[in-house]
């Protein structure tokens, strides 16, 4: 168990950003927020499926509510240039933190997953036909997979999955052989949510480019987790969400090279993303707007803003670090039983994530039990549910870190653990 | 709620260590299975009438999943013994959370009655009241 620990980072003024994190829980969950009967405190550690609110993220969207609300882009009044400026400015901010070249490949959308829907609606069904190949992974999230799956039924184009070995790394080797002159894409998930495997993501699109393939990274795990250069991995797509970056829900980011979007047709039509129209004719609006129909997500966009100024401050190193550190402590203890397997790589090479299942007992109970402890995780297939079946296990428990989080935590969790241990013993 | 597992009495975790009436049945009158396919539960439930067509004889099931699922299903296997397939069409799942004796959170409810499901959707097809139902699911 812990002693005192010397964080990468300073956790404890960082929670006081947090007032969730003072929440108890164990009562009526069909009152929201705290009530009489949550008398445990809660131990958030979903942090993979959502990450929690700073008090600076979400001044910022009180900030606009109460200052400036108005539509973006349309007004020449006073609120709506302050308004218009903000979100431009959120689109910058956003190209900076990943290195982007600029606002023109930083498109704003709902999630990852309708990230990676308007690239396979605007580019696949216009790109993808038979004879052609997209290759993907066997760890990919449903947004990706499914994506894929549906949109190469569509187009008679053929999905390919790379191999992952034991460890859960993909076989790079077998990932050399899939692509071939055939492939067109090339989408692969750059941390999983289930393994937490780091995966080589610009080898990946090096041999994508190679055959003349565009390469879509899903980001949603590894940009709030790590630095993100979309410059050096050499990405043409790359996708992440805001929520799970401090950010609101909401918002997602398509980042897409400034060529490439521009030889792309818009996904969604309507106001806001064109330039001049006709009865019979519109033209587009400059990138990244053509790719931004109707009234945009402004409020997000510029509660995002403000996410990424919090972990710049904290530093993405740093954060990667303490990400490290606690995936490796959560590592080490919950396998000291030699009863509790963790799927994917070993503690010291992964993701700030541990999914695992604890000896005979199945995924669901053990989360049924976690949470009466107050120890909050999930319980499921992730959204990878061939990778669960690859696995052989239906679902898991998927404990995951945040720079809030801290080893007396993982040891309220290993604790937890351990009371199912003895339950069903 | 607190830290006592509420939901994991004694009661449950004995039915699912040690479940009764598990194995297949010789010669059942009906089986039925179903599942829950995101929770990776299966129930099958093999049932065998007495000559009136009506009195439950004797049950028993075989399945696989979470310890909510799979004492339900052992609980009510005992249960269901000597009554009519008309009491069994009137479980609803406050006699199933009844039966259990604790309190089910919401999310796991589709465990605690998938073998009640399961049966009574054996006994439709068993009466012809539904045909063609391969697997009871709960979540579709
Ligand atoms: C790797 C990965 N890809 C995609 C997603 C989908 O993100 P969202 O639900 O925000 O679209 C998630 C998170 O759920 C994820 O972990």
């Amino acid at each position: 168990m812990s002693t005192q620990r010397t964080y990468p980072i300073d956790v404890a003024s960082i929670r006081e950003d947090f007032p969730i994190l003072d929440r108890h829980v164990g009562g009526d969950v069909t009152v929201a927020g705290e009530s009489d009967g949550d008398t445990e405190p809660l131990v958030y550690l979903d942090n993979g499926a959502t990450s929690q609110t700073p008090r600076q993220v979400v001044d910022a969207i009180v900030d606009y509510y109460y200052g400036y609300n108005s539509n973006v882009h349309r007004g020449i009044h006073q609120l709506s240039q302050e308004a218009s400026v903000a979100y431009e400015e959120a689109h910058d901010r956003v190209a900076e933190f990943i290195n982007a070249a600029g606002r023109e490949e930083i498109v704003f959308t709902k999630n990852t997953t309708e990230s990676m829907n308007l690239v396979a609606y605007a580019w696949g069904l216009e790109e993808l036909g038979p004879g052609d190949s997209v290759v993907t992974t066997e760890m990919e999230h449903h947004a990706a997979l499914v994506t894929w799956q549906q949109i190469c039924k569509k187009t008679g184009a053929e999905l390919r999955f790379i191999r992952i070995d034991e460890e859960g790394r993909l076989d790079m080797d077998h990932a050399a052989e899939l692509i071939d002159d055939s492939t067109k894409m090339v989408s692969a998930v750059h941390v999983s949510n289930t393994l937490g495997t780091i995966n080589p993501v610009s080898d990946l699109c090096d041999l994508a480019h190679e055959h003349d393939a565009y390469a879509f990274i899903d980001g949603a795990q590894a940009v709030p987790t790590r630095p993100v250069d979309v410059a050096a991995i050499d990405a043409d797509f790359y996708a992440f969400s805001g929520h799970k970056m401090l950010g609101p829900t909401g918002i997602g980011v398509l980042y897409g090279k400034e060529s490439i979007l521009e030889s792309m047709s818009p996904y969604l039509y309507g106001g806001e993303m064109i330039r001049t129209v006709t009865y019979e004719e519109s033209t587009w609006e400059d990138l990244p707007w053509k790719f931004e129909a109707g009234t945009p997500v402004i409020e997000q966009g510029i509660a995002l803003h403000a996410a990424i100024d919090y972990l710049d401050d904290i530093g993405m190193e740093n954060v990667q670090r303490h990400e490290e550190l606690l995936a490796e402590y959560a590592y080490d203890e919950l396998t000291a039983h030699g009863d509790v397997e963790i799927y994917g790589p070993p503690g010291d090479d992964r993701g700030g994530l541990v999914a695992f299942n604890l000896e005979g007992v199945h995924a669901h109970d053990l989360s049924s039990i976690l949470n009466d402890y107050a120890v909050a995780i999930r319980a499921g297939d992730h959204c990878t549910q061939p990778l669960h079946d690859k696995l052989g296990v239906a679902a898991s428990a998927r404990a995951s870190f945040y720079i809030y989080n801290t080893t007396e935590e993982i040891d309220r969790l290993v604790e937890a653990v351990d009371a199912a241990r003895q339950l069903f013993a | 709620m607190g830290l006592g597992s509420d939901m994991y009495r004694q009661q449950i975790l004995d039915h699912y260590k040690s479940p009764r009436n598990y194995g297949e049945m010789e010669e059942p009158t009906f089986s039925h299975v179903g599942e829950n396919p995101s929770c990776g539960d299966t129930i099958q439930v093999d049932v065998r009438l007495e000559d009136d067509e009506e009195t439950i004889e004797y049950v028993s099931f075989t399945g696989d999943g979470c310890a909510i699922s799979q004492a339900s299903a052992s609980m009510l296997s005992e249960r269901l013994q000597g009554m009519t397939l008309s009491e069994l069409h009137e479980l609803d799942t406050d006699d199933i959370t009844e039966m259990l004796g604790v309190t089910i959170s919401p999310m796991r409810v589709k465990c605690a009655v998938l073998a009640r499901q399961v049966a009574q959707d054996g006994a439709k097809l068993h009466n012809g009241d539904i045909d063609d139902l391969e697997l009871t699911n709960l979540e579709d």
